[in-house]
């Protein structure tokens, strides 16, 4: 069952399982007097276990969405709730400490720090987790083997190829065991068979049970999601469910 | 472990850039090192200042016979009756006999006077001075005895040569039992001192001189046969000059009455003494006058030390600032990782503490080269200089630096103080920047 969109502004925290909700989102950009609608009253939920992508043509307000919901970025008004609280209103460092704990990014361009190994960018959310998560070592190991990076976890990032520095930040995304990744582009600057990988290997996560929510601009890329949601001027435009008539139902 | 960490990464980033990284730390190394080195030579002159005025004595007060101007000199100044000056053995009389805190006192006469022995002669110093001088004075005697009582009530005609007197008058035979002139008369060789170093003391009331050509003879014997009146040339011309004592130390018995006891000495001879035609030296006081130009030679060396260090923390926020700017993608990302403002701001301090910090280590290591340094120069210039070498005084050919503890402690933690003042700035700019921004650098 897809869940039904909230489209009552100002109603509360949502239900337990709803990992991340926004309502009545708007973010106003005032630029030399006029003012941009990047979001214009945005009302959008995810489930626990939700595998969102998100399309719409450039400037519709995609990454602006993506960084409310990273909480890189607050709305100009509306609310957001994130495991059960509104954090529009948190301050910086509490902002902080909400994405190193419930949030995983994936970028497009992959964002690794160039001068640390695969393992320690693996790493890097584990150091600002307030209290420090037990096992850290370890888990970044066995992230490492689970994206098939486990011969190369002493390489420097310049040392890697695109496709393998994403499966890195794919691997680091899920250090912290966040309630929702997030991915702008992930496959932007790959060759389609690459693209296609990274891809099976998010789709296995979300079948393990990760909230994906992704932004897109390729097709055959946004319907591995379950749904498909369009921005155009900063509104949503449409919500679609993916059919999946041609694949196996169940995972 | 978490510190571990941090210092792990701070290097590492810095190894990112290791000629930069390398300047920073020159910057800070040179402060350092300046200030351990200068304070090493500061403690070095001013503990051997302290050294040579603690050889007078903390307890003892010395009085000389000063030259007075010309024209007011004692006597009528009868040219044919040369000038007349100085403390008289009346003056000896009534220090021993009015002041009570004095243990023992001791009168001296000396004048520089050709010594000789057959073919050798020095110009010495004639030291005429009583038994108690030897003791006073430290002066060890080597061989033989030095001047005894009888010597003094019976005018013999004796002398003790000093250590390098001894070796130049006598360079073959054994000077002992011999006689040596001084002007017209004989004096036979009754003992010689030990060598001994040359003494200083700050504030120009006494000269820095060598005891080695010193000979002594008796006082009493120098009364009865050179006299009070003696012809003394000075830039030519000769002069006949009337002094009875050119010195009278006296030592106080407890240390606390020095200053008090000075102080009646220099009013029983104003009472005495119409111009002042002596001087009352205090080694007590120019320790202390000492004590004060150390610290205030420590206060320049700090201001010296702060300004190059300041220098060197322009340097490191400098290198920081340029560091910031390139890592801004790195900034972007550990924030939207979850790292708050206070962490970034923590760890880009603990990158320019790294920086800072080994500069110090280094610093500090160079700081312990002074001494090898110092005594490498003084080989080098005695070896291929040795005009610039005779030339120099005597405190700075004998200057052995002193490194001082604190000065390395401080240097050192100064250094890492440096590092965190001029790194705030640059780290809490990196802090402050919008993680969106950042990220999106290129
Ligand atoms: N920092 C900003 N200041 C001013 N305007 C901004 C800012 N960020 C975004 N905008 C504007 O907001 C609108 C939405 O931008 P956004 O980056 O969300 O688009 P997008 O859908 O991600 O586009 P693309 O597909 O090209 O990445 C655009 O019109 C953009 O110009
Ligand atoms: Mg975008």
């Amino acid at each position: 069952m897809p869940p039904k969109q909230a489209l009552t502004p100002n109603a509360g925290p949502p239900p337990r399982d709803v990992v991340a909700a926004i309502r009545g989102v708007s973010k106003v950009y005032s630029l030399g007097g006029h003012e941009v609608k990047a979001l214009d009253n945005v009302s959008i939920e995810f489930r626990q276990g939700d595998y969102v992508a998100i399309m719409g043509s450039s400037g519709s307000g995609k990454s602006t969405l993506l960084n409310v919901l990273g909480c890189l970025d607050r709305p100009t008004t509306g609310q957001y709730y994130l495991a059960g609280q509104d954090v529009a209103v948190m301050d910086d460092e509490t902002l902080s400490r909400i994405r190193g704990r419930y949030l995983g990014f994936i970028f497009q361009s992959y964002n690794l720090i160039q001068q640390l190994s695969v393992v320690e960018n693996i790493e890097v959310p584990l150091s600002y987790q307030r209290p420090p998560m037990p096992g850290g070592r370890e888990r970044c190991l066995k992230l490492a083997e689970l994206v098939g990076l486990s011969k190369r976890l002493g390489h420097r990032p310049t040392e890697l190829s695109g496709g393998q520095q994403q499966r890195v930040a794919i691997a680091r995304a899920l250090v912290n065991n966040p309630h929702v990744i997030l991915a702008d582009e992930p496959t932007g600057n790959l060759d389609t068979a690459t693209s296609h990988e990274i891809m099976d290997l998010l789709d296995a996560l979300n079948k393990a049970g990760r909230t994906i929510v992704m932004v897109t601009h390729e097709n055959d890329i946004a319907e591995r999601a379950r749904r498909i949601v369009r921005l155009r001027d900063g509104r949503i435009e449409s919500v679609a469910e993916v059919r999946r008539e041609a694949l196996p139902a169940g995972g | 472990m978490k510190f571990l960490q941090q210092l792990r990464l701070g290097f590492r980033s810095l190894l990112l850039h290791k000629l930069r990284s390398a300047l920073a730390v020159l910057g800070i190394l040179i402060g350092v090192t300046a200030v351990i080195w200068l304070v090493a030579m500061g403690e070095g002159v001013s503990y051997q200042a302290q050294q040579q005025i603690k050889d007078l004595g903390a307890t003892s007060i010395i009085v000389r016979s000063i030259k007075p101007a010309e024209e007011s000199s004692r006597s009528d100044s009868n040219a044919r009756m040369g000038i007349s000056y100085g403390l008289l053995r009346e003056d000896f009389e009534r220090i021993v006999t009015n002041v009570p805190t004095i243990g023992r006192a001791v009168p001296m006469r000396e004048i520089s006077r050709e010594v000789r022995h057959r073919e050798q002669f020095i110009d010495g110093m004639v030291i005429a001075c009583t038994p108690e001088y030897f003791g006073m004075n430290r002066l060890k005697i080597a061989r033989g005895r030095a001047i005894s009582e009888i010597d003094m009530t019976s005018y013999a005609n004796v002398v003790v040569l000093a250590h390098e007197a001894a070796v130049k008058l006598f360079p073959i035979e054994d000077p002992l039992g011999r006689a040596g002139q001084i002007g017209q008369e004989f004096y036979v060789n009754v003992g010689i001192a030990a060598e001994r170093s040359a003494a200083a003391a700050i504030g120009g009331s006494l000269d820095a001189r060598q005891y080695d050509r010193d000979v002594y003879i008796p006082l009493t014997t120098f009364r009865a046969r050179i006299g009070d009146r003696v012809f003394t040339s000075r830039a030519g011309s000769f002069q006949l000059e009337t002094v009875e004592l050119t010195q009278i130390t006296a030592v106080v018995d407890d240390m606390k009455e020095v200053d008090a006891t000075a102080d009646i000495i220099r009013a029983l001879l104003q009472r005495y003494h119409k111009v002042v035609d002596y001087a009352v030296v205090v080694p007590k006081e120019l320790l202390e006058q000492a004590e004060t130009m150390r610290a205030m030679f420590n206060v320049l060396l700090l201001l010296i030390a702060g300004i190059s260090l300041l220098v060197g923390g322009i340097g490191i926020m400098n290198i920081m600032l340029a560091t910031v700017t390139e890592r801004t993608r790195e900034i972007g990302i550990r924030r939207a990782l979850g790292a708050t403002k206070g962490e970034i701001v923590q760890q880009f301090l603990w990158e320019t503490v790294v920086l800072s910090g080994t500069g110090g280590l280094l610093g500090v290591l160079f700081g312990f080269l002074c001494g090898p340094t110092v005594n490498g120069v003084r080989f080098g210039v005695r070896a291929s200089l040795p005009e610039v070498w005779a030339a120099l005084p005597p405190n700075i050919r004998n200057l052995e630096p002193r490194l001082a503890p604190w000065s390395i402690i401080a240097a050192f933690a100064i250094s890492v103080g440096v590092g965190i003042v001029f790194g705030i700035y640059p780290a809490r700019r990196a802090a402050n920047m919008d993680p969106i921004e950042a990220l999106r650098h290129e």
